[in-house]
């Protein structure tokens, strides 16, 4: 009988006990991030999309071949000695067309492996995640400037090029000669 | 009030209608959808949520978007439930908690009717829910269904008990069961309520505040057993049967059982209000006799009655949030081991006072 209203006792007690810890937690602000609308802070180093600065790209393919996965394409064309292609924003002079710089984002496993070997700091990691698509082909991300016929003429100018050079090269023997 | 309609239409039939009818589009409906969104509101701030905040201001307007989908639903039957008895069960689901609102006092001015019987009504009346929703179980021919509707008849059966005690308690002190009556014996102010020992300034008053507060704690608990919700959900527990009774049902009939389960939260917090802390009446008397409008008393009445049953709705919902679920034993023994016999020796208790006062 006494442990009869000692149980209902600490039923009781317990049950306000819990009341009150949840009446509490209706005072407390709420967590939620309502995301669309506000997006939590990322840290500083946060890895997210790849991002290219072509115009610094001298196209030298040490980040493709730091890529554990190899998502990154890259395709060079030699210029001709007369063209000049500037130079980039650190004061290197770039000597190749880049005709093609792919990222496969869909294959990229965030470990930053690529930015480290790269002399001109062009390509990097950046904070944007937002990047979903409805094709997988989408996100296949080009980064390179030239235009498909550009790529085209460039090939063309260097194929040129090399026969040009082979041509004399197969002049100069027979003249010494 | 019903007097104004018959002489307003000229017609008892049209009258009997339209009286019937207010209590549902005037409260029930407005109820539910205020309900559903403080719930859904509540139990997010109690876990530290946002709950709704798109549709509408802080989404207000989300309970109305839902019912809209509820309403172009497909309404599905499976093959092979009973037909009859499958479309009947919402049906009278709602209508056992819509009856119990034919008895409820709403002000002086306006009761569905005002009848002698009404706390012995309401208490046969909400049976007819136990009926429907074992007829819901059975006729969806599914087990989860049919287990969760029996576990729902046993608790509502055996729950009927301690709350039917303890309204005899406060009807042998009343000495009526009508709902009117016992909002007037209660009148104007809180020391007058049953829950702090009833009319009158004796002795009696104070010996028999103990035995009233536990008398309220026997019925709030008791008649949340009644309408199923939690710590006592388990005819509709959702991890271990789907969802009980209504699982199988779909569109504007799951509707039904929602709305009912909505209206008989409302109905037995409406009882609690009317035996326990005073029914309509203003705790602290009313503006509308002050100022002389002797029209504003009704309206003052009908905000009283409802806040006072919101509070219980809240409690409710905060005891939702707080406690876990009981098992099937566990709920069978706190009902036969412990509300009834509290309830007994509560009743023979305040008899004593009663008669020896």
């Amino acid at each position: 009988m006494k442990q009869y209203l000692i149980d209902t006792y600490i039923a009781l007690k317990t049950v306000l006990i819990g009341m009150k810890i949840t009446f509490r937690h209706l005072f407390i602000p709420s967590v939620t991030i309502q995301y669309p609308d506000e997006k939590p802070s990322l840290p500083e180093r946060a890895r997210n999309r790849l991002y290219v600065n072509i115009d610094d790209c001298i196209g030298c393919d040490q980040c493709s071949r730091a890529c554990p996965v190899s998502c990154i394409t890259i395709e060079t064309v030699k210029s001709l000695p007369t063209e000049n292609l500037g130079t980039t924003s650190q004061g290197k002079k770039k000597l190749l067309w880049v005709t093609k710089f792919d990222i496969d984002i869909s294959k990229c496993c965030f470990c930053s492996l690529c930015v480290y070997p790269c002399p001109t700091d062009c390509i990097k990691m950046t904070d944007v995640y937002e990047y979903s698509e409805y094709e997988r082909n989408n996100l296949i991300f080009n980064f390179s400037a030239l235009t498909p016929e550009e790529v085209v003429e460039k090939k063309a100018n260097f194929e040129k090029m090399q026969a040009e050079k082979a041509a004399q090269k197969t002049v100069k023997p027979t003249e010494n000669k | 009030m019903y007097e104004i309609i018959t002489n307003l239409f000229g017609n008892k039939v049209i009258a009997y209608s339209i009286t019937a009818l207010l209590p549902l589009l005037l409260f029930i409906l407005p109820f539910a959808i205020v309900a559903v969104y403080l719930e859904r509101k509540i139990s997010a701030h109690m876990q530290d949520r946002l709950g709704p905040m798109r549709v509408g201001y802080h989404g207000i307007l989300q309970t109305v978007a839902d019912i809209l989908k509820l309403i172009q639903k497909e309404d599905i039957t499976a093959e092979g439930n009973d037909k009859f008895l499958f479309n009947l069960a919402p049906v009278l689901v709602f209508a056992g908690s819509y009856a119990v609102f034919a008895a409820i006092p709403f002000t002086s001015v306006y009761i569905g009717t005002n009848t002698d019987l009404g706390l012995f009504y309401i208490v046969a009346v909400s049976g007819i829910v136990v009926a429907g929703i074992l007829m819901a179980g059975w006729a969806s021919n599914n087990k989860y269904s049919l287990l969760g509707s029996m576990r729902s008849v046993a608790q509502i059966v055996s729950y009927e008990i301690p709350t039917a005690l303890v309204i005899l308690t406060i009807v042998m002190l009343s000495g009526t069961l009508n709902l009117n009556t016992l909002a007037d014996i209660q009148t104007q102010y809180f020391w007058n309520w049953y829950i702090f020992g009833g009319p009158g300034l004796g002795i009696d008053k104070f010996l028999l505040l103990p035995f009233m507060i536990i008398g309220f704690i026997i019925i709030f608990i008791s008649t949340l057993a009644e309408v199923n919700r939690t710590p006592f959900d388990i005819p509709e527990a959702e991890s271990e049967l789907v969802a009980g009774f209504h699982t199988e049902y779909s569109g504007m009939k799951f509707a039904m059982f929602f709305l009912a389960e909505y209206a008989n939260m409302f109905a037995v917090s409406a009882i609690i209000v009317s035996i326990f802390f005073g029914g309509y009446h203003s705790p602290i008397g009313y503006l509308g006799n002050t100022i002389g409008f002797s029209w504003l008393v009704p309206i003052e009445q009908v905000f009283w009655f409802i806040s006072k049953g919101m509070i219980f709705i809240f409690i409710q919902m905060w005891l939702r949030w707080t406690l876990p679920r009981l098992r099937v034993d566990q709920l069978m023994t706190l009902c036969w081991k412990y509300l009834i016999p509290y309830a007994f020796v509560n009743l023979i208790i305040v008899g004593l006072i009663n008669l020896l006062k």
